[in-house]
């Protein structure tokens, strides 16, 4: 009776998990959806506590209360611009717990069960990846990690390596504890291998990918044990991290494999810089930028990582104000990959309130801009790069990004000429309508404020 | 190779769930707007926590000499519940920022 009881409390979590999903994937129910789905995790976990002869359930308490407390500390208590790494960094943690029951599940397999063990084979390799290329990824956005070229080859090595140490293992017929954890090692440095080389502005593709191997391992986790909830759930993260990944790929025009297998910037981004090295960019004053401002009919914000950075959400947003009142229409240009994670920009300025009807995508807010008098580039730098369209030796050539060189007026907020993270020089800061405003965008925005006020 | 195969046709319901998962996974965010990536990606690592249930078996099955087998399982759980609550709680955190102001309306 009492395992029947369980598979109920699964079907209901399962059903729970897709119907959350669901509800997430639009603004005005994505609370609820999210609310929904940890209910259902909820009766996941408290069905699994009705099993019959489960031991050690203290220790499982303290684990649980501790893993509570740590996940709601660092939720609550991270920056809105460190999500990117925290949500990176758990993902690293659930991975790393696939591997870990793979490590403890082991011990217990039989040596002639070739198709479970296979699984768990799958379940430690890809659990140690996910782990530490999330951690690695986590280290990148967070500026600690530089990019270091790590031949592709070598890496491929590695994942080569963990596979025959696995097909051996389960070959030979008899237990072989050392090599499971030998596995398990090769497998994160090849993690490391693999995230390491790849550009931080690709970081977020990347996320998203680890994101999909975590469910991956939930659901092989799940296949062990026969448990549909585990792989259902498991498998619903895979195949929509999965997609999300695509989605992000094909929002900068690059192929997934182009992303993973070639590294970024480097050589030709010194060569496209040598033929704008002897122009000068036009600086502006905060007073001609809040007239230029308050005249204008539309104004479109172009937001990017600086405005993260300078904390400047909530001076955009009255600066938004301001404008409106003198009439102006104010609109968001939002790049799919602006920020270091998709809807990066979207999340911050929705944190001072802006309303999402005013963030426009990339390729209804192109449509504007011809008609737009001013375009306020706010600490973005690649995804305005004109290079991306007309210079064929670009790192970042057939990316689509915002045209804001078709509206009337450019101002470029920023704090200094250094290049983007994708290491490239510009050449829209030395065209004719652009404008450059430097300093902190925060101290900025808060100027501009002050100035379109008192005209 | 033929245990494999074995393997396959013995759990063969799992399988299928597995197939069936992979397309409802693609069905369900296939229309999901731009400015919601972010807290979908985090709502779904969330969701990839779900390898929790794993992990309180593993652990609840061991037994109490094993002492290596209740470290491993110990972590496996406090990682696991780090990345349940963890990821919800900051989706909420992001969520909550698209929460209509009445006022605005």
């Amino acid at each position: 009776m009492i395992s029947q009881i369980i598979d109920i409390c699964y079907l209901i979590a399962v059903v729970l998990f897709i119907v959350g999903i669901k509800l997430m994937s639009h603004p005005d129910s994505a609370r609820k959806g999210n609310s929904i789905a940890l209910i259902g995790m909820l009766v996941a976990i408290a069905a699994t506590f009705l099993t019959p002869g489960l031991n050690n359930i203290l220790l499982i308490l303290v684990a649980m209360a501790i893993g509570t407390g740590g996940g709601l500390y660092y939720a609550k208590s991270v920056k809105m611009t460190a999500m990117p790494q925290l949500v990176s960094f758990f993902n690293g943690m659930g991975g790393a717990a696939a591997a870990l029951i793979g490590l403890v599940e082991y011990g217990d397999l039989p040596v002639n069960e070739i198709g479970k063990g296979a699984v768990l084979m799958a379940s430690l390799i890809i659990g140690s990846i996910s782990f530490s290329g999330s951690l690695i990824a986590m280290g990148k956005l967070e500026g600690v990690i530089k990019d270091i070229r790590i031949n592709k080859i070598l890496a491929f090595v590695l994942l080569a390596i963990a596979l025959v140490m696995a097909f051996y293992v389960l070959t030979s017929g008899e237990p072989q504890p050392i090599l499971v954890y030998g596995i398990v090692l090769v497998s994160l440095v090849y993690g490391l291998a693999f995230v390491y080389p790849i550009g931080g502005a690709d970081m977020p593709v990347v996320i998203s990918l680890l994101n999909a191997l975590t469910g991956v391992t939930a659901a092989t986790t799940g296949l062990l044990y026969n448990n549909k909830v585990m792989l259902m759930g498991g498998i619903l993260v895979g195949s929509a991290g999965l997609l999300l990944t695509l989605l992000m790929a094909k929002a900068m025009n690059r192929s997934v494999a182009n992303i993973l297998f070639t590294s970024f910037g480097g050589a030709s981004a010194g060569a496209s810089g040598a033929d704008t090295g002897d122009q000068v960019a036009k600086e502006i004053n905060l007073y001609d930028s809040s007239i230029l401002l308050s005249y204008a009919k539309r104004v479109v914000v172009v937001p990017g990582y600086g405005l993260a950075v300078a904390q400047a959400q909530h001076a955009v947003h009255d600066l938004e104000k301001a404008l409106e009142e003198k009439g102006v229409e104010v609109l968001y240009g939002i790049h799919p990959v602006a920020g270091r994670m998709p809807g990066h920009m979207n999340v911050l300025l929705a944190e001072s309130d802006v309303s999402y009807e005013k963030l426009i995508e990339m390729d209804d807010i192109n449509e504007k801009f011809p008609s737009t008098d001013v375009v306020m580039v706010i600490g973005a730098n690649d995804v305005v790069n004109p290079a991306a369209n007309d210079d064929p030796s670009s790192p970042i050539y057939g990316m689509p990004i915002l045209e804001v060189n078709r509206a009337t007026n450019v101002i470029v907020i920023k704090r200094g000429m250094a290049s983007g993270y994708a290491g490239i020089e510009n050449a829209l800061f030395f065209d004719a309508k652009t404008r450059m405003l430097f300093g902190d965008a925060k101290k900025v925005l808060t100027g501009l404020v002050t100035e379109v006020k008192n005209m | 190779m033929e245990q494999i195969i074995q393997y396959i046709s013995v759990n063969q319901q799992e399988f299928y769930v597995f197939i069936l998962a992979v397309f409802v996974g693609i069905e369900v965010i296939s229309k999901v707007p731009t400015v919601l990536h972010t807290p979908l990606m985090s709502g779904s690592n969330a969701l990839s926590g779900v390898v929790i249930v794993g992990s309180i078996l593993v652990l609840g099955k061991t037994s109490p000499e094993n002492y290596l087998a209740l470290g491993l399982g110990f972590l496996a759980v406090l990682l696991a519940t780090l990345n349940v609550v963890g990821g919800f709680a900051v989706t909420n955190r992001m969520l909550e920022m698209f929460k209509k102001k009445p006022a605005k309306k």
